[in-house]
């Protein structure tokens, strides 16, 4: 079966970020940038399907700037066959990705679509759920494992009570939380290889999709600081502290 | 029109996300109504009857809705959203699983995790794990939202809506609960305790969580994790406090051996009073404490506890 993995190229979560003076957004000149850390464990979660026997062949989709080529190359150098690239120079809200993303599906026909289930920049946690209602198929978020058979799988979700199994229908869609795997590095060999494989070029307009944002951005500020307190030097101390505070 | 509110429960019991919601639901559009789906869950429904503001109970009971599984659920909420002008549900798991499928076929972008609603258009939420807040205007039509309940009062107890029954929708018949294995603790929830105390890498083990546990029960308070902990093995993944895990702001917020990484402090930095414990004295997790104690926490937590017994706390 084929598998379907969209990636997106965001700020790298070790990267401190600084909101702009003007409040337009958040500072991304000359930061570093990376493929999203959910992502990164879709991919390995596809490629391991791969090396497992039970995927045929994993494709990589990512929609943004022409350095989101750069995003692919990375999910290639991991394991995955080809790319897709979706080229967009503006940000495109997660409803718009969904439906560039069910265009793909419906020219590619894969059996799973496997993504993070939320991009580290927006953190919005939509784009799985919104792809499945469009095309109809059920949804595994939050992923922790996965069982997958032939014509349905078992996918393992991280809920806030604990884990919680489903058993969805195939074709599906999973969104990946954190524990799924631990992604491999790419080999030297293999980022060589990637450079090989083929990346796709495409725009919104190839799929009839208006990515013109339906959300008016007024400004973006920095949270409100909290103020370092004091040290302490004993138990005790402590605890008188928080009694006259009144939260023991 | 009207706001529906997407009630959080296990059929059993009505959460506290749930009276978070409709505060923010009530700045949205009123009157609020509240949809509890789920299978013998009348209780749940007689109880959200209760919350002050709420003028109607919509309780739709089928196998379907036990685990609020998102393909019934969206059928659900389709078939209901013509009589609203705004949809909210708790961002909590089942929230952020169903909401996005609802809002996609509405054609209509849903707005998440809103930390505030400045009018009934324009929504704070956060970005970038915390550290940038957006201010943003929806587009006009309906309302999709996610809602960060520690940002938002509970409404109050005193009401007397009327409960309504309604059909269940057609099953799509796309997925099925297949089991689950949920944390069980006589301990209050993460997400409504006034007291949280929460361990990092610094612990050490799993075993070692055993000394949070005693000063906890003291306390009457939570046990959380940071992410390094649940990575590790040490608790079970609902344990873990952070942007990806559960977002707290307790009363009282005790970080024991965590060394404070920006995706732990977005999920707890707005509690009301932090206290750190950890022997790094240059941990980032201090310059947001309140009260900072540089030690070994081998020999801090038992003398906390020991201490709180001493003090008649047990």
């Amino acid at each position: 079966m084929k598998v379907l993995v969209p990636v997106k190229r965001v700020i790298d979560f070790n990267v401190k970020v600084r909101v702009k003076a003007d409040q337009s957004g958040v500072d991304l000149a000359n930061v570093k940038m990376s493929m999203n850390p959910f992502d990164e464990i879709a991919v390995e979660e596809a490629v391991r399907l791969k090396e497992k026997g039970k995927a045929t062949e994993v494709v990589v989709v990512s929609i943004g700037p022409a350095q989101a080529s750069e995003t692919i190359r990375t999910a290639l150098a991991m394991g995955a066959d080809r790319g897709i690239l979706v080229k967009n120079d503006t940000a495109v809200e997660p409803l718009a990705v969904a439906k560039i993303l069910k265009a793909i599906v419906e020219a590619e026909q894969p059996q799973l679509v496997i993504t993070g289930k939320q991009a580290i920049d927006d953190d919005a946690n939509q784009v799985g759920q919104m792809l499945a209602a469009l095309l109809g198929w059920p949804q595994g978020t939050f992923a922790h494992s996965l069982e997958l058979g032939d014509a349905t799988a078992k996918i393992t979700r991280e809920i806030d009570g604990g884990l919680q199994t489903v058993e969805v229908k195939l074709p599906a869609v999973m969104t990946t939380d954190l524990r799924l795997n631990e992604p491999r590095y790419a080999s030297l060999p293999n980022i060589m290889k990637a450079k090989k494989k083929p990346i796709e070029e495409k725009t919104p307009a190839d799929f009839g999709v208006d990515v013109t944002p339906r959300f008016k951005i007024l400004k973006v500020t920095e949270p409100a600081k909290r103020a370092a307190g004091a040290k302490v030097s004993s138990v005790p101390e402590l605890l008188d502290k928080l009694k006259a505070d009144g939260v023991i | 029109m009207a706001s529906l509110v997407i009630a959080e429960h296990d059929n059993a019991s009505l959460k506290d996300a749930t009276h978070k919601t409709v505060t923010a639901a009530a700045a949205v559009s009123s009157p609020v109504h509240i949809l509890v789906a789920g299978e013998n869950c009348a209780a749940v429904a007689e109880a959200a009857a209760k919350i002050a503001g709420v003028e109607k109970v919509l309780l739709a009971e089928g196998a379907p809705y036990a685990r609020q599984l998102a393909e019934p659920m969206e059928s659900l909420l389709l078939s209901l959203s013509d009589k609203y002008d705004a949809i909210l549900a708790p961002a909590t798991t089942t929230g952020k699983n169903i909401l996005p499928r609802v809002a996609a076929k509405l054609d209509t972008p849903q707005v998440s995790e809103i930390l505030k609603v400045i009018s009934p258009d324009t929504f704070e939420r956060p970005i970038y794990a915390g550290n940038a807040i957006e201010t943003l205007q929806a587009p006009a039509g309906k309302k999709i939202i996610t809602v960060r309940t520690t940002a938002f009062k509970a409404a109050s107890e005193g009401g007397s809506a009327a409960v309504e029954k309604i059909a269940a929708a057609s099953d799509p018949g796309l997925s099925t609960f297949a089991g689950e294995v949920l944390s069980k603790s006589e301990r209050p929830e993460l997400t409504s305790a006034k007291i949280i105390v929460s361990g990092g890498r610094g612990l050490g083990s799993g075993e070692n969580f055993k000394l949070l546990d005693s000063i906890a029960d003291k306390l009457h308070a939570a046990v959380g994790a940071s992410r390094a902990a649940v990575d590790a093995g040490y608790v079970p993944n609902d344990y873990q406090v952070g942007q990806t895990g559960k977002v707290v702001a307790p009363d009282l917020y005790i970080a024991v051996g965590i060394s404070g990484a920006i995706q732990h402090l977005a999920g707890m930095k707005d509690s009301r009073v932090i206290v750190a414990i950890n022997k790094d004295e240059e941990a980032p997790i201090f310059s947001v404490a309140d009260y900072g104690l540089v030690a070994d926490l081998f020999k801090a937590l038992p003398e906390i506890d020991e201490e709180l017994g001493k003090r008649g706390y047990k």
